[in-house]
């Protein structure tokens, strides 16, 4: 199976990659680290007239933790997210997350950038993304404009991107203090899509409640979702093992997951909820541990 | 388009059209089949070359993209005069391979992972593996492999 042809465009800044977009129309499609667009393309499931490559736009490709908060240009890649110094300290539940994001060679060319533009229900980035109350810059013939991730993912691989936008910058505030977090999923294969995956992240207070909690889920629906239940039940608690187990069993009305050969959607309910509760035991025991 | 990249560090120039993958260019255009091509589509692993040192899949990579950089394929292993690379040499001592349709991207992939670390433990080497598939050998050979080049090349006994 191979792509059709198509018109190769390579842009050296934002403005003129956008402009590029704009005069190229709906049938312009961006390539940033290829790895989901290129599989569609070799299935025909995506035939774009024109790709505006972003790999040789230098101004989008940095990777920084800038005080509290994890920049990324729109070009960099996993791999480069995971070669941040310190990071894993900073934010197990990142460093966890892009950690199982495929296997080497789709991370040294995969962008964090991508994975939320494409926003695949079971994929690692939009969870980061909606954990962390992060954003995006997106720019567009319109000008820049700035979407929260509450307000970006729409339903399976749809956001509120415009087609003639380019993301160009996501970030994501990392907590800091008395914090723990941590990234769970079961997959068939290590680097596979997840069955079900959940990230936790605790803050606790000095007197040991919960001073906020952050649960999100992903491969359970037709995007990653926050948990408000079990976050409502986790904030100014006691985190005990039966406030952690109540937590994660309110996922349950707010999870829709589907069936396929990978498993039945009985079957990624249990597993959904089964890691739910090891991350979040993780985040409490690593906040734990912060404070000593 | 004419397409000149540094292929196993002989420069090297193509004319193709924007649609070509890497792993065609070097198959069709460059004479070099060592790169396997399996599934097209990122999920085997047989296409795995390294672009500028890091591990890629050629099948998701256009040619055109690729201009300019470094490319090593299974062909750029061993030495100029023949002898194999410590990988090649321990993926025939060890039995890593088969029918070999897979073990140009195993090896490829390992010599990445021995660039980076040299001393793997046996589960590294099976993680970073994890994204290339063989259906022959159970895959225990080739962890025995990279261990035992790893092994070599640390120049122990
Ligand atoms: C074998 C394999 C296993 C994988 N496993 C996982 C996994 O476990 N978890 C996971 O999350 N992902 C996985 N992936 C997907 C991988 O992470 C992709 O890199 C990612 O989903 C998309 O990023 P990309 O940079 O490759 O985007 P591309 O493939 O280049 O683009 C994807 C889509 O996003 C659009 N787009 C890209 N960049 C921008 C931008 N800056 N602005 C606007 N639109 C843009 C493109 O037009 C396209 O529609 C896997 C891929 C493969 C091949
Ligand atoms: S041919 Fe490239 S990964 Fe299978
Ligand atoms: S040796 Fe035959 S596929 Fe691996």
């Amino acid at each position: 199976m191979k792509p059709a042809a198509f018109e190769y465009l390579a842009p050296r800044s934002v403005e003129e990659a956008v402009a590029l977009l704009a005069e190229r129309g709906e049938d312009a499609k961006v390539i940033a680290g290829g790895q989901s667009l290129v599989p569609m393309m070799a299935f025909r499931l995506a035939t774009p007239a024109a790709l505006v490559d972003l790999n040789g736009v230098s101004e989008l490709d940095h990777a920084r933790v800038d005080r509290d908060t994890l920049v990324l240009g729109a070009t960099a890649r996993h791999r480069s997210v995971q070669e941040l110094a310190g990071l894993r300290e900073r934010c197990a539940m990142v460093a966890e997350a892009v950690g199982l994001i495929g296997h080497p060679p789709i991370r040294n060319r995969g962008t964090a950038g991508g994975s939320i533009a494409h926003a695949d229900p079971a994929a690692e980035w939009p969870a980061l993304l909606l954990a962390l109350d992060g954003e995006v810059d997106a720019m567009g013939p319109g000008g820049r404009r700035t979407i929260a991730a509450a307000d970006l993912f729409r339903t399976y691989f749809t956001t509120a991107l415009a087609p003639d936008e380019i993301l160009t910058e996501v970030r994501l505030p990392l907590p800091a203090g008395a914090v723990g977090s941590a990234f769970v999923e079961v997959a068939q294969r290590h680097g596979d899509f997840a069955v079900a995956g959940a990230g936790a992240l605790m803050i606790v207070a000095d007197d040991g409640s919960v001073a906020d909690a952050r649960l999100v889920l992903i491969g359970v629906r037709d995007t990653a979702v926050r948990s408000v239940a079990a976050e409502t039940i986790l904030r100014g608690a006691s985190p005990t093992d039966p406030v952690l187990d109540d937590a994660t069993n309110a996922i349950r009305s707010e999870i829709d997951p589907v069936s396929d050969v990978h498993g039945s959607s009985a079957y990624r309910r249990r597993v959904a909820i089964a890691v739910a509760r090891r991350a979040v035991t993780l985040a409490r025991d690593r906040a734990h541990a912060a404070v000593a | 388009m004419d397409v000149t990249l540094s292929v196993n560090g002989v420069s090297r120039t193509a004319s193709v059209e924007p649609r070509i993958t890497l792993a065609d260019v070097l198959r069709d255009e460059l004479g070099l089949t060592g790169t396997h091509v399996g599934c097209e589509h990122g999920v085997c692993g047989a296409c795995t070359v390294l672009l500028d040192g890091r591990s890629v899949r050629s099948c998701l990579l256009f040619a055109v993209q690729a201009a300019g950089q470094e490319v090593t394929t299974v062909e750029g292993l061993a030495a100029a005069d023949g002898t194999l690379h410590p990988l090649q040499k321990a993926f025939h001592d060890a039995h890593g391979l088969q029918c070999g349709f897979c073990t140009p991207g195993f090896l490829m992939a390992a010599r990445e992972l021995l660039d980076e670390n040299p001393s793997p433990t046996e589960s590294e080497v099976r993680t970073w593996l994890s994204g290339n598939l063989c259906r022959c050998t159970g895959y225990q050979n080739i962890v025995d492999a990279v261990l035992l080049a790893a092994e070599r090349m640390r120049g122990a006994p």
